[in-house]
């Protein structure tokens, strides 16, 4: 089903004085309010009518594609089905308006759910304690170097400021590193796409603060020897980090924290089905191993049974007969990492999403999230090449190393020319150690028959790229708008409209 | 499925070396069909007991009015279950709403250029003590005192791993940043950044004075504005025309839920000179192969996953939906609405703040113009009097002993276009009951 391609105006070139909408009363001049010098000149800002907004972005969402709209196989990035529940539950009044600065003793549901959200992470990742602090992957990653940072100079460790990361990792990996001040150390991968310990042991020591890993990698491969990966890191004085980007390859199978990690985080946007919205908002809980409690950013929610004792006893618990409290006292805390205490709206969602599942639910999500992925591995390994051709988790990586010798198409062509026939493309030139790399996630929330067709249509791209490369060469055609000019976006930057009036030639 | 991939189960597939295999069951919530999921969170909004409350809380989290077109849009499954627009192709209207979003920020700033979000005002304003340090080769940070405490306390957190120093500067008796001390701060020539506020914590319009702005400038140190209340914009003074380079807010007042403190979005915007120093995602306007106009990611070297440690910031996921559901929100306001809006909170706030200080013992705490908050010293300590109202049903405001120790008998009260003069008047009633004079001092 083709896309829309027809320009639409922006919004400031559309709106007309006098077409206001009556949304308030009238208020009074600004002028009689505040002094003239407090105030600005104009606002220069367009009205549009209701009607004419509603069209204008009704138009846009034609031309954007989402998990709604198709197959959306991002590797890394688990696109799988947002359940609506999920936003009705987050959208009930009494929690989406209740103001962060509410007393503790009026807010009791909002507490309770991330109470509970906090456990069910915790006994789903074998970890000690969560905080729901963090906004997202990437700033949960900070918050655990801060934590490491904190917890290595408690102990008169401050020299630790090495962070080894594999070179399968995530950007986020070294540049979250950067942010604390952590020289990175990169970890060239075996030839079976693993850390190998042995050469692991050869460059940690006394500087050693942290290993960065995911697990499975992001070729999707488990890492099998990843208890001696974490012993080796615990030997040499480090801690060991489990970004939890691929955390839906494993749930209910293994735990980071059986693995021998001492922090990790969730997308929770990722593993949880909480729509990420084309970019965000996301959220970000970091959990810790029993040593690094003390260090987790505030607030943490603590709970009360009805004689006033601590109910923070490992376990599921029903949450009805505690009350809970918001606890900012921590004095061994990295602090805060954000303005309110999580991203409320999501914790909801994602609470919501364990309920949907619960345990034996949520261990099914993950092998079936394994089997797709195999299955359009072994559908298409005969026509293009799997570097790794082996079973692997929840996505894996192919790459158009020879279909680009024989024929001149890309992994950036194939996933152009999927895009024409309906589907998202694959993230593709990730992870950077594979040249020509598609690293395809199909997550379990999609049936046999969408596979059967992504496959068919995989397998019909790579036919016609051998046939007649040009065909595939110049997609998409059917989409929008076909292949940006993305030279020109970063050497004329033209990141805003202008009014008309104050344009600069 | 299992025969075509060449294995007998599934449990094969997922089989890991027992030295990781599960230590203990996992336990997680029972399992609940939806109905059940439904009366579940019904439970959980019944304890969440502020819903049946008068609220006059603000303090960086503000209730205004959404018109529900907002959500009506917002929440098509397009642009709801979208992923980071990487394949440009298929995400023009996400990606022309990102530049409208950048538009309306530089337009309401007054600067040139904006992000596409970053995950809250606090954070902005971490990221933007960051540009400005990169932008001076400095470390040393100055922070009005009246900036939000939990942005200060964000600030200081990113400070911890960049080995920053950050120093505060006090706030005079009107509640304005008292700038008499920045001559001194800045002799050294050593500041990247002097940070104020405005309106700020206190509600006070608080725009650096000229002459201060331009000391900053002299001792090339960059003023950095935050805007925690963006619905101001409408009606302010620009941060720019008052001086900053860079603008650090909180947007969450257009359109978007408090949700309990989020997702909320995070703004910049930077003049063109700090263009290549901003963190996170741009989106920028070029044209395809047969010269159509389009939109795409752009400056993508300043990112993590070009440019891994080498990044300015490490920021990958943002706040886009909610930024999306800001430019619903000031498109469908218009300038005519925000500007009805902003006067409507300018009002309300007046009106609650000469009734409160009208009570025997309540008493401005200071004199500056404000937004839709303000401070109001009253008898005894803010904490007493805030637990006395919470027995009426009135949340009346921030306790700012909380933040500040010297203001433990101030309370940070706020009025919007939400703020009837019912409740008002109820407020002031329950105001004048309380029974707090005599047991603030016991």
């Amino acid at each position: 089903m083709p896309l829309p391609t027809s320009d639409t105006p922006l919004i400031f070139e559309t709106g007309r004085d006098g077409r206001a909408n009556r949304y308030l009363p009238e208020g009074p001049p600004l002028e009689t309010l505040l002094p003239r010098g407090d105030l600005r000149d104009e606002l220069p800002l367009p009205d549009n009518s209701e009607l004419d907004v509603v069209r204008h972005f009704t138009r846009l969402s034609h031309k954007t594609f989402g998990i709604d709209t198709g197959f959306y196989p991002l590797g890394s990035c688990t696109m799988k089905y947002n359940p609506r529940i999920n936003d009705a539950s987050a959208n009930v009044p009494a929690l989406r308006d209740l103001h962060p600065f509410a007393p503790d003793a009026t807010a009791q549901g909002a507490l309770a759910v991330m109470w509970e959200l906090e456990r069910a992470l915790a006994s789903l990742f074998g970890m000690a304690a969560f905080s729901l602090n963090p906004a997202a992957g990437a700033h949960a990653e900070l918050t655990a170097l801060l934590i490491a940072k904190a917890y290595f100079r408690a102990r008169g460790e401050a020299q630790r400021n090495v962070v080894v990361v594999p070179d399968t990792a995530h950007g986020t990996n070294p540049a979250s590193a950067a942010m604390v001040g952590f020289k990175v150390l990169s970890l060239k991968s075996d030839a079976r796409g693993r850390v190998d310990p042995d050469e692991l042991r050869k460059v940690v020591g006394p500087e050693t603060a942290v290993c960065m890993m995911t697990n499975p990698n992001t070729l999707g491969l488990f890492e099998p020897r990843i208890h001696e990966v974490s012993d080796v890191v615990h030997e040499a004085g480090g801690l060991m980090y489990y970004d939890g980007a691929n955390a839906n390859a494993l749930m209910g199978n293994t735990r980071p924290g059986d693995m021998g990690f001492d922090l990790m985080h969730l997308n929770l946007h990722k593993t949880f089905s909480i729509p990420h919205g084309g970019g965000g908002a996301g959220a970000g809980p970091v959990g810790v191993a029993a040593h690094l409690v003390d260090y987790l950013p505030t607030p943490i929610v603590r709970a009360f049974d009805a004689d006033g004792r601590d109910a923070d006893a490992p376990g599921w618990r029903e949450s009805a007969d505690l009350t809970f409290a918001l606890d900012f006292e921590r004095p061994k805390s990295v602090g805060t990492m954000r303005s309110f205490w999580s991203n409320f709206a999501h914790m909801v969602r994602a609470l919501a999403y364990c309920y949907a599942n619960g345990a034996d639910g949520l261990e099914r999500v993950s092998k079936l999230a394994v089997l797709n992925a195999n299955y359009v591995r072994c559908a298409i390994r005969d026509v293009v090449d799997v570097p790794y051709d082996e079973i692997n988790r929840h996505e894996f990586v192919a790459s158009a190393q020879s279909l680009k010798r024989e024929t001149g198409v890309r992994a950036l062509d194939l996933a152009k020319a999927l895009l024409d026939r309906g589907y998202h493309a694959p993230t593709v030139y990730f992870p950077l150690i594979v040249p020509e790399c598609l690293m395809i996630e199909p997550t379990e929330t999609e049936s046999k028959e969408t596979l059967d067709g992504f496959v068919a249509a995989f397998r019909e791209i790579v036919e016609a790229a051998k046939r007649d490369p040009e065909s595939v060469l110049r997609t998409p055609v059917d989409t929008p708008v076909g292949r940006i000019d993305e030279t020109r976006a970063a050497r004329q930057p033209d990141l805003r409209w202008r009014p008309a009036a104050t344009a600069t030639t | 499925m299992l025969a075509a991939i060449g294995v007998e189960s599934l449990d094969e597939l997922v089989r890991v070396p027992d030295a990781v295999a599960l230590r203990a069951p996992v336990e997680v919530t029972p399992q609940l069909s939806e109905i059940e999921i439904a009366e579940r969170f019904r439970r959980f909004a019944d304890r969440t007991t502020a819903a049946g409350y008068d609220a006059f809380l603000g303090a960086g989290a503000y209730r205004h009015y959404v018109p529900p077109v907002v959500g009506a849009i917002a929440m098509r499954g397009e642009f709801l279950t979208a992923y980071t627009p990487y394949q440009a192709e298929v995400s023009q209207g996400y990606l022309q709403a990102i530049y409208e979003w950048q538009t309306y920020v530089a337009l309401l700033t007054g600067l040139d250029v904006a992000n596409a979000s970053v995950y809250d005002g606090a954070t902005a304003l971490a990221e933007a003590a960051i540009m400005a340090v990169n932008a001076t080769g400095r470390k040393r940070i100055l922070v009005s005192r009246a900036v939000h405490p939990n942005y200060r306390a964000v600030l200081r957190t990113y400070a911890e791993g960049l080995e920053l120093d950050v120093e505060e500067l006090p706030y005079g008796p009107d509640g304005r940043t008292d700038v008499s001390a920045l001559d001194e701060a800045l002799a050294a020539n050593d500041v990247a950044a002097v940070v104020v506020q405005s309106p700020n914590f206190f509600g006070a319009i608080d725009a650096l004075p000229a002459a201060a702005a331009q000391r900053a400038k002299a001792a090339k140190a960059i003023v950095i504005g935050v805007v925690a209340e963006a619905l101001s914009l409408a009606a302010l003074a620009t941060p720019a025309s008052w001086g900053a380079e860079i603008c650090a807010g909180e947007a969450q007042s257009f359109g978007n839920a408090v949700a309990y403190g989020g997702p909320h979005v995070g703004f910049i915007a930077a003049t063109e000179a700090h263009l290549r120093r901003i963190p996170g995602r741009l989106v920028g306007k070029s044209v395809d192969g047969s010269g159509r106009s389009a939109y795409v990611l752009t400056l993508q070297a300043r990112e993590q996953h070009i440019r891994r440690e080498k990044a300015t910031s490490n920021i990958c996921t943002n706040q886009a939906h909610c930024a999306l559901c800001a430019t619903i929100y000031l498109a469908a306001m218009g300038k005519s609405g925000l500007r009805d809006c902003a006067a409507l909170n300018v009002a309300r706030a007046s009106e609650l703040r000469a009734k409160v200080v009208a009570l025997d013992g309540f008493v401005a705490k200071f004199d500056a113009p404000v937004f839709n908050e303000f401070v109001v010293r009253v008898p005894g300590r803010g904490a007493d009097v805030l637990r006395a109202l919470e027995r009426k049903k009135i949340l009346g405001g921030l306790d700012l002993g909380r933040f500040y120790p010297e203001l433990d008998d101030c309370i940070l009260m706020t009025a919007t276009e939400l703020t009837t003069s019912a409740q008002i008047d109820r407020f002031a009633d329950a105001l004048a009951e309380i029974p707090v004079r005599a047991a603030a001092h016991v």
